[in-house]
């Protein structure tokens, strides 16, 4: 068990000292919500009209209502980028020398999860704090209770970039997984709007919105921003990560991944 | 018991067959030279060796460990060398070792005696604070083996080692790797297709279109012809 735990956190300690190293990465992944937070909000304050929901029990601004979509935007840029990085390691070899480490593999994967996790939850923070430092000022229990909230949240995101890195042959078609996977994922989701603004445009929309795993990874931290928790949420955020997992699990899995067909023009 | 026994190994990418009945063995503490054209299925070897693919027909052990029914102790008995450099250019030396160290579930007093070791060995002790960025490629590839070396394996596997460095680099590293199975007792697989690096006493088993075309001595695989290039290129053009 004491080898296991060295791995995870020879992994997670990596990934930080990757991070740190790597600054523009950092003030993009801050630089990205802020403009959201600033700008776009400030463009659509007067354009969206907001009723009292749960877990608001009075009138919010919008930039109040954005910030928990911009949390889990953070994530799921930074389980993309981990993706991106996976892809690249493959490429590098570097992912491969974690592979043929003797410890189990889906711990291996997990390990790498969770240190993408720790990077994505250091992020919200930082931005937290930024947007507090603009005026917008949250709850203050809210910033010890949406912990548990974003590390499931981060973990979903992390497996649906670990899922889909098995699927990526090249660096270069991560262009596609941007347009097709985070774009659709964010903009169909509560994290710009309420459930029921998308239900008075569109009843198809809305559906596709109420089973896309971001909105409840969002509405799971916009819950527990306010100290509550959103269990319906909850239970489609663990389920998304079950799925995204396993499916991430198949696509290294030696015997039928799809890790085998990409080595084969280099073989 | 064998340091590498490979046995009627097949592997194949859809219709295509990159491993067709392979078999051949390593005895202990022997460098055995695995010589093949580009294309003859070393990588692909490589990866079932390593357990990143897993061969559909056919069994491999290493020191006497069957990979398919026990990968995890199996794995553990193996050091690899990949084609493709793998390490971390922007951590130093130190924390690249401690690293690969850490996935072996090596840690603390053991990890650092033993990273000592290894950069005595390499005579880089001094270096240990150094970005892997600012070695030189035969530096690289000499700290990769050393990394490779970290947790006492049993086989030694590199997949051509020795790709892009200079005469000198690739001569010294071949040295190098002779001196580990001689001294050491490791077992070494060594995929090349340069002969030049394969020495008189090696084991050596020619590789071609994903079949063993050869496989015994470096005297007995050259036969009467002159040199190994000769018989290398005699036996990749009468397989072709």
């Amino acid at each position: 068990m004491r080898a296991w735990l060295t791995c995870l956190l020879a992994i997670v300690w990596r990934e930080a000292l990757r991070f740190i190293t790597q600054r523009e990465r950092f003030i993009a992944a801050l630089v990205r919500p802020l403009m959201w937070l600033v700008v776009f909000a400030a463009g659509f304050r007067a354009a969206l009209g907001l009723s009292i929901i749960p877990p608001y029990e009075t009138y919010i601004t919008y930039e109040v209502y954005i910030v928990p979509g911009l949390c889990g935007m953070i994530q799921l840029f930074n389980g993309m980028q981990s993706s991106l990085s996976l892809v690249y390691d493959r490429e590098m070899g570097s992912m491969r020398l974690l592979l043929t480490s003797p410890l189990p593999r889906w711990w291996l994967l997990f390990s790498k999860l969770v240190a993408g996790t720790m990077i994505s939850i250091l992020q919200v923070y930082t931005f937290l704090a930024a947007a507090a430092a603009t005026g917008i000022v949250l709850p203050w229990s809210g910033y010890f209770l949406v912990l548990p909230a974003l590390i499931v949240s981060g973990l979903m995101l992390g497996a649906l970039g670990l899922m889909l890195s098995s699927t990526i042959d090249r660096l270069e078609n991560f262009a596609g997984v941007m347009n097709f996977v985070i774009f659709p994922m964010f903009f169909l989701s509560t994290a710009l709007y309420p459930l029921w603004k998308m239900a008075e445009s569109s009843p198809i929309l809305h559906d596709i919105c109420a089973v896309n795993p971001f909105t409840h990874a969002v509405e799971l931290i916009r819950f527990a921003l306010y100290g509550q928790v959103n269990w319906w949420a909850l239970g489609w955020t663990v389920l998304a990560f079950a799925i995204f997992m396993a499916g991430a699990l198949r696509g290294y899995d030696p015997s039928r991944g799809m890790i085998r067909g990409k080595a084969a023009a280099g073989s | 018991m064998n340091g590498l026994a490979v046995s009627h190994l097949s592997f194949g990418y859809g219709a295509k067959r990159a491993l067709d009945d392979v078999s051949f063995s390593v005895a202990p503490g022997r460098f055995c030279a695995l010589l093949g054209p580009n294309g003859a299925g070393k990588s692909t070897l490589f990866a079932l060796l390593t357990r990143l693919f897993l061969p559909g027909d056919g069994r491999i052990e290493i020191a006497g460990i069957d990979l398919a029914a026990n990968p995890r102790a199996a794995l553990a008995r193996i050091g690899v060398v990949f084609q493709q450099p793998t390490l971390d250019l922007d951590l130093t030396v130190w924390r690249n070792l401690a690293y690969y160290a850490a996935l072996h579930g090596i840690s603390g007093r053991a990890a650092r005696s033993r990273i000592e070791a290894a950069l005595d060995r390499l005579g880089m002790r001094e270096r240990s604070g150094e970005k892997a960025r600012d070695l030189n490629g035969g530096h690289r590839r000499r700290m990769e083996i050393a990394r490779a070396l970290i947790h006492g394996p049993a086989l030694l596997l590199l997949d051509e080692p020795t790709v892009g460095l200079d005469v000198a680099a690739r001569m010294s590293i071949t040295a190098h790797v002779h001196a580990l199975c001689r001294d050491e007792g490791i077992t070494a697989l060594w995929a090349t297709h340069l002969v030049d690096e394969v020495e008189a006493d090696d084991a050596l088993v020619v590789l071609h279109r994903g079949r063993i075309v050869a496989d015994g001595t470096m005297g007995e695989v050259r036969g009467g012809l002159p040199d190994l290039a000769s018989a290398f290129a005699s036996l990749t053009r009468e397989a072709a």
